[in-house]
């Protein structure tokens, strides 16, 4: 939908391919960009407006590095300020003498209850007994739900009915003492910011139970007043914390940079997903890149390195250098790219995505991937190590085989040899890195 | 068939008092933004500056950039040809303008059919079991008979608690085990509701990010179902927006639009501190008009959307200070 912040800086800055320092007139003229980026993630408007005025005094003569133009630097800049500002990761910590008391508090549809679920499920994966306790007794059903997601992984639940939401809390120590529990989740009613009964009942909850933890739910989606609505539970039960829900959606996530601005503590987990294990530890360098739409580059680049054996990959440059790739070898490559997922969640993740995906026709889906594997895997070794002794029959065979057309098979062998001539004229010149070469090349030659 | 659970919160005084509730419950969350509208409006000049801080305004109450910078430039072309004064004529002038522009766009619910459906869908927490509950308590005040269908097979408790609504509402609830098929609890409820001469039915569904294709395609065999049993129906179908949510609405409503088709929304918890601002822009870009509208956990809370007290709800400063 949009162009990401790159891009657009890219755009603003074009005319300034000087090196030196970021002149004012350039660091204005890109931090426009950066402003209306960052409120069309949702980022408050005033914290917007602190966040591009502390750009400004940092990007104001600063040296463009050799690698970079005006545009890459600045949002190397944003990028860094907001990493910052987003926090650290934050482990999570256990009283020293239990139960940990965890709170959890957030407005309606904020998603508490499945969090209190997915949080019992990631204390116990730490090894520890966890206690689930319910004391919304305002929205029907909330209770039940609290006991099904408890059941659904063997965790006990504590929600007696007929008892005030701080008698509830107040018991669920001796429930944890007498189901041998050492950490004790209480989800609280959902509360509208200016329900000031229920903000009050909330305080008397954390104020009878000691609690380590008071963890703020919010929704990733939330708009401009996530300001407000943080600065409420703020002002009212001191937050120790942040759990970021619904972030398996395209929400750009702005609020979260509203929630550290207005409390200073830290993001702790994000939700991203609707099974309990969907929990996730906080990572500001992505939620930086997320914000400022720019692609979660880094979950990319991870994802390559974990999928990608790096002693295959020097093996393959040497190969590329020497001129003497095989469709063998391209057929390896085809597998390291299926192993890293569906191509488009990969492009998903690069930045400017949106134009790429504008070239979906010219990039090869997943159907066009196995295609290539199948009239690879029906040729004779013979035929991978030297394509040229493919003739005309062979290629029906292969075709047959493959259960294609012979124009695929045609349009393979074209593409790769049009590759391979480009690897060895780059392999003369240009240093290559070891990373998987570009289908797409080979479907469009 | 049942009695309202209690007669005396139908009383008619206090659904006058809706939008009064409205602009108050609206108000006291966001004074800020309140005092920011009474500072930018009360200034003796139309100046630059002043155009600036009314686009901050509108963007911060979550008009978006595109409608917010839109919204200031038409009026600055007004301002130029009518020859307004003051903030305050830009005002009047901003009031009418985007009443004009609200005004024109079909808000009532089409409930001809026997039964009609209304298939209600939405994100996770968005409020869909809620509204469906207050929904049919508006919809039985008025007269119909509805009947509501547990379509939301997958969360824990949803039946549970759309059967409390019902209770709540008096009004007859079919549901199937958890974990069934939402095709075939929709299909019981049409014809449940043929038997029994109940219209219309409502059709609760598993709230699901938009970005989720199989749960899309889940939807699509539901609104199947439905054309099947009577071409014309589901007469309307209403995604329910969360008036907390920034920018994402408009992409959920487009999203949902492009895959199920909508007729209208419904705006919930348009109290405390969420603005309408999501509203505007949506409106205006996706052309789905907002239906009904939500203030907070009462059975009443809910009413169909009008504009011109909306607007006035919205922009009104008088009762701020």
């Amino acid at each position: 939908m949009f162009e990401s912040l790159t891009e657009r800086l890219d755009q603003a800055l074009k005319k300034l391919t000087g090196r030196g320092k970021l002149s004012e007139a350039d660091v204005d003229a890109g931090l426009r960009e950066v402003r209306l980026a960052l409120l069309e993630a949702d980022v408050n408007y005033k914290v917007v407006k602190d966040f591009v005025a502390s750009i400004r005094v940092r990007a104001v003569g600063a040296e463009v590095m050799d690698s970079l133009n005006p545009g890459q630097q600045l949002v190397k800049i944003v990028d860094e300020e907001m990493v910052r500002l987003l926090g650290d990761r934050v482990p999570m910590t256990y009283a020293p003498s239990p139960p940990t008391v965890i709170v959890l508090a957030g407005l309606q549809g904020s998603g508490k209850t499945t969090t209190a679920g997915k949080l019992a499920l990631y204390t116990r994966r730490e090894g520890h007994r966890p206690l689930l306790v319910s004391t919304d007794v305002r929205r029907p059903a909330a209770m039940e739900q609290l006991e099904a997601l408890a059941k659904s992984i063997n965790a006990p639940a504590f929600a007696p009915r007929g008892i005030d939401p701080v008698g509830i809390a107040r018991d669920s120590l001796a429930e944890a003492r007498r189901v041998n529990a050492d950490v004790v989740i209480v989800d609280t009613a959902g509360r509208l910011q200016v329900d000031e009964e229920l903000l009050v009942e909330l305080k008397r909850i954390t104020d009878a139970v000691p609690s380590q933890h008071r963890l703020l739910v919010l929704d990733a989606m939330t708009g401009q007043q996530a300001v407000n609505v943080t600065s409420a539970f703020q002002q009212t039960i001191s937050l120790s914390g942040a759990i970021l829900t619904k972030m398996e959606g395209d929400a750009r996530g702005g609020a979260a940079l509203s929630l550290r601005a207005v409390t200073q503590c830290p993001i702790q987990f994000v939700g991203v997903g609707e099974k309990l294990t969907d929990l996730e530890i906080f990572y500001p360098d992505r939620m930086a890149s997320r914000i400022l739409g720019m692609g979660d580059v880094l979950t990319l680049i991870e994802k390559a390195q974990d999928q990608v054996d790096v002693s295959q990959a020097k093996e393959m440059e040497k190969k590329l250098r020497a001129g003497r790739l095989t469709l063998t070898d391209f057929m390896e490559q085809l597998k390291q790219v299926k192993k890293m997922g569906p191509l488009e969640g990969i492009i998903g993740m690069l930045p400017g995505a949106g134009k790429i995906k504008n070239l979906a026709g010219a990039l090869p889906n997943d159907d066009q991937l196995k295609q290539m594997e199948a009239i690879i895997l029906s040729m004779t070794p013979a035929e991978r190590e030297r394509p040229e002794v493919i003739n005309g029959s062979r290629r029906r065979r292969i075709a047959r085989g493959a259960g294609t057309d012979i124009a695929a098979v045609n349009r393979l062998l074209k593409g790769f040899e049009q590759m391979q001539q480009m690897m060895k004229q780059m392999g003369k010149g240009k240093r290559i890195k070891g990373l998987p070469m570009d289908p797409a090349q080979l479907l469009k030659g | 068939m049942n009695a309202p659970p209690n007669p005396d919160e139908t009383a008619p005084g206090e659904r006058q008092g809706f939008w009064k509730r409205f602009s108050k419950t609206l108000e006291s969350g966001r004074q800020s933004y309140v005092a920011d509208l009474k500072e930018v409006f009360g200034r003796p000049a139309l100046d630059a500056a002043f155009w600036d801080d009314l686009e901050a305004t509108l963007i911060a109450a979550d008009a978006g950039v595109p409608t917010s910078e839109r919204v200031v430039a038409d009026l600055r072309r007004q301002a130029a040809g009518a020859h307004l004064r003051s903030p305050a004529d830009a005002l009047r002038y901003l009031k009418a303008d985007l009443a004009r522009e609200m005004q024109g766009r079909p808000r009532a619910l089409n409930l001809e059919g026997a039964p009609a459906v209304v298939l209600v869908l939405g994100v996770n927490g968005s409020g869909k079991t809620t509204t469906i509950g207050k929904l049919a308590y508006l919809l039985r005040r008025e007269g119909s008979r509805p009947l509501l269908a547990a379509g939301d097979t997958f969360r824990a408790a949803a039946i549970d608690q759309l059967r409390l609504w019902g209770e709540r509402a008096g009004v007859e609830v079919v549901a199937h085990q958890s974990g069934s098929d939402p095709g075939a609890v929709a299909f019981d409820a049409v014809q449940a509701a043929r038997a029994r001469g109940a219209s219309p039915v409502i059709i609760d569904t598993a709230g699901r990010l938009h970005t989720r294709s199989d749960l899309m395609e889940e939807l699509r065999k539901v609104r199947r179902v439905l054309e099947r049993l009577d071409p014309k129906s589901p007469q309307e179908v209403l995604a329910v927006l969360d008036a907390h949510v920034g920018q994402n609405s408009a992409q959920q409503v487009k999203v949902f639009q492009e895959a199920i088709g909508l007729t209208g929304l419904a705006l919930t918890k348009m109290d405390g501190s969420a603005r309408a601002g999501v509203v505007l822009s949506i409106e205006a870009e996706l052309s789905v008009p907002v239906k009904l509208v939500g203030i907070g956990e009462g059975l009443d809370d809910l009413n169909r959307f009008d504009p011109g007290q909306y607007l006035d709800a919205l922009l009104r400063m008088e009762e701020a200070g």
